[in-house]
């Protein structure tokens, strides 16, 4: 928890983030239109905090989170990293290979722990693999340090010399988890970390996240679709739709008082684990809109409900409409939207 | 509605034969399900739930194969009389399983990728299985189609006829996989993660669309998850299975609100719910589900059972037994276990 005072710098601020994806076509693969799977996307994370993408398929969060990581090159914008040593530095913008002292500082963690662990490799190799290629010769440093990160994700670590199909899902998933902590990172990149996982173990590898984050100051940002998931563990969430943010704000806040039709609906959406729950959803109208051929305007307005003239014709922006809650929607100072109450306040009979 | 069930599930195992062993992914599952009510299956992988519902349809692969019960079905037969067929006793190939096979009894997938051939249209695929069914002419069934697509509310459903299945999105498509599934006017309708595969907001379109069809068609569903939001949402009767057991049954809301089986329990107070506290730690399951070969014994609920009782739980098996006439657990905590009962 020290870590989470020490710094006011934000560790990771993302500046008009783009990332556009060329469509060919025909016989010269001349570029026909773009796909604009991140639009000016910016926000930051505090050292020590947990924040959050969500949105449905195809949002971009996912690219978001690569172009992050420098797994993809962004088409343009700004990726701000308070290095260890303190400097900021601008990993959207450096060549590949200045990015390498600062790569073992984000790390990821991956959706399916089934393919992401090399199945010839025993465990140790797996985890000691970033060590190796950080220039830790010594075996018996590298098998010391597997053992403390075995033990930090709570594996025995007599089972490292085992293959990864030994495992079930949930053991796996702290290997990879394992694997990620081993150059002591200071952000760490979540893609979906339990979507994969079965009920009872995803609430296992959710608490080990937060643990680690207490004991080791790391700063995550976690990409997921499941709100439920979000919900436990963010300090902050951001909603993306079709390649933009439609809003940000502390978890409390967007959950209990979202301010953009979109949060809204999702929120809605999502089945409630009680059957005196079923009320009335609010059902989005058609499908997400395709980031080749956005609608003009607000992308959001052919399926929302609120939609004015104004929303067809002009793209609301991002703005400050409570301290820290920002908010893309030209009506959010004027219309009242329902969050998820919490069972007992409210609850249908 | 009368009280006797339109399908029967007793005492259903089935069993995967493989080198290594037996694989008992379905070990003694009994259910009933009414007409024009939704049964729930919930449990987690490895529990069973759609090797149960292929049993049903009878058609689990090689080396998989129902080794004991059975599935009664009550229908209608040819002359017009009410009678039972145990589904469980016919031959998987034989003609009259594959008239109730997408006749009576139909299938929706979790994937709908995968579920149609992408070599033909979706108009093509729906005409057949409605040619295959009934004795209707080319352009009525196509006709019929048109009318399923508008059903499920597929737009402009004249010209989306003519599409393949990959021109469609992951939601209209699980949208086509349903309106060939209501086809031929089935009884039941067993819906496997049937939107999984899909966004929250199309899941909750597709939800609402099943709902909307039983309740014009008075079939019944079987809705087959993992995801116990779903369950809440749709199910009138729930089934929680654990490594091929009923461990319990009940109405949804007992289910809910008072579940007695210690695995419901620890499984409800396991899911992330919307309603947390942010970043509020969840109580947990302690290990993980045990792989298929090395099945616990007595009850295989046991190594993770925090109330466990030592002695009793790993040597003998639990019988699924009511507690009231609604709800079922097969749990020591309820019953003694029966002299005869071996582990």
């Amino acid at each position: 928890m020290s870590e989470r005072s020490k710094a006011d710098a934000p560790l990771l601020e993302v500046k008009k983030l783009r990332r556009f994806f060329p469509i060919r076509k025909g016989l010269l693969r001349r570029v026909v239109g773009q796909v604009r799977a991140v639009d000016d996307v910016s926000f930051h994370i505090k050292r020590g905090e947990t924040l959050s993408l969500v949105g449905e398929s195809g949002c971009g969060k996912t690219t978001t989170a690569r172009c992050i990581l420098r797994a993809l090159k962004p088409t343009a914008g700004q990726v701000l990293f308070q290095t260890a040593a303190g400097d900021v530095v601008d990993t959207a913008a450096l060549p590949k290979r200045a990015l390498q002292p600062f790569r073992h500082q984000m790390q990821m963690i991956f959706q399916d722990p089934f393919s992401s662990l090399n199945p010839r490799m025993t465990v140790f190799d797996i985890i000691a693999e970033p060590l190796l290629a950080s220039g830790v010769k010594s075996r018996e440093q590298r098998r010391r340090r597997v053992e403390e990160l075995l033990e930090l994700a709570r594996l025995r670590p007599e089972f490292m010399g085992r293959y990864p199909h030994a495992f079930s899902g949930g053991q796996r998933q702290r290997i990879g988890i394992a694997r990620a902590l081993a150059l002591n990172p200071s952000l760490i990149v979540a893609d979906e970390p339990v979507s994969a996982l079965d009920v009872s173990v995803q609430a296992q590898i959710l608490n080990l996240m937060l643990d680690l984050q207490d004991e080791l100051g790391l700063t995550y940002l976690f990409v997921a679709h499941d709100l439920s998931v979000v919900k436990h563990i963010s300090d902050r969430v951001a909603v993306m739709y079709v390649g933009k943010i439609v809003e940000i704000a502390e978890t409390k806040h967007l959950f209990n008082a979202p301010q953009h039709p979109y949060t809204e609906a999702l929120l809605s959406a999502v089945p409630k684990p009680d059957p005196r729950l079923r009320a009335e959803r609010i059902a989005l109208k058609g499908e997400v809109a395709d980031a080749a051929q956005p609608p003009t305007g607000c992308y959001f307005h052919p399926r929302c409900a609120y939609a004015i003239d104004r929303c067809r014709t002009e793209a609301p922006q991002l703005e400050e409409t409570q301290p820290g809650h920002f908010v893309s929607c030209h009506r959010a100072k004027e219309i009242e939207l329902t969050g998820v109450e919490a069972p007992g306040i409210g609850k249908p009979s | 509605m009368t009280n006797s069930p339109i399908l029967t599930v007793d005492n259903l195992k089935t069993y995967f034969f493989t080198d290594e062993g037996a694989v008992r992914a379905v070990d003694g599952a009994s259910f009933e399900v009414h007409a024009g009510k939704t049964v729930g299956i919930v449990g987690e992988s490895g529990c069973g739930k759609s090797v149960t519902a292929l049993s049903i349809l009878r058609i689990v692969q090689r080396p998989g194969r129902i080794v004991e019960g059975a599935i009664r079905l009550r229908r209608a037969d040819a002359s017009g009389k009410r009678g039972e067929v145990d589904l469980a006793s016919l031959d998987p190939e034989g003609a009259e399983i594959r008239a109730i096979r997408g006749g009576e009894i139909a299938l929706v997938f979790q994937e709908p990728m995968t579920s149609f051939s992408p070599h033909y249209t979706i108009g093509n695929q729906i005409v057949e299985t409605i040619q295959l069914h009934q004795a209707v002419g080319k352009a009525e069934a196509r006709s019929r189609t048109i009318e399923l697509l508008r059903m499920v509310g597929i737009p402009r459903p004249e010209r989306r006829i003519d599409e393949y299945p990959f021109e469609l999105s992951g939601g209209l498509r699980q949208r086509v996989m349903i309106a060939m599934a209501l086809s031929c006017n089935p009884k039941i309708l067993i819906a496997d993660e049937p939107t999984t595969a899909l966004d929250v907001t199309t899941q909750a379109q597709i939800l609402d669309l099943l709902r909307d069809i039983q309740a014009r068609t008075q079939m019944s569903v079987i809705i087959i998850t993992h995801d116990m939001g779903v369950i809440a949402e749709m199910a009138d009767d729930v089934i929680v299975m654990y490594l091929g057991r009923v461990v319990e049954s009940g109405p949804v809301d007992e289910i809910f609100h008072a579940p007695k089986h210690p695995y419901t329990q620890a499984l409800l107070r396991s899911i992330p719910s919307i309603f947390a506290e942010p970043r509020s730690k969840l109580p947990t399951i302690a290990g993980s589900i045990p792989h298929p070969h090395n099945r616990p014994s007595g009850c295989p609920f046991h190594p993770r059972c925090a109330e466990a009782m030592p002695g009793l739980c790993e040597r003998h098996a639990p019988q699924l037994l009511p507690l009231s006439p609604s709800q079922k657990a097969s749990c020591f905590l309820y019953h003694e276990p029966e002299e005869v009962a071996p582990a």
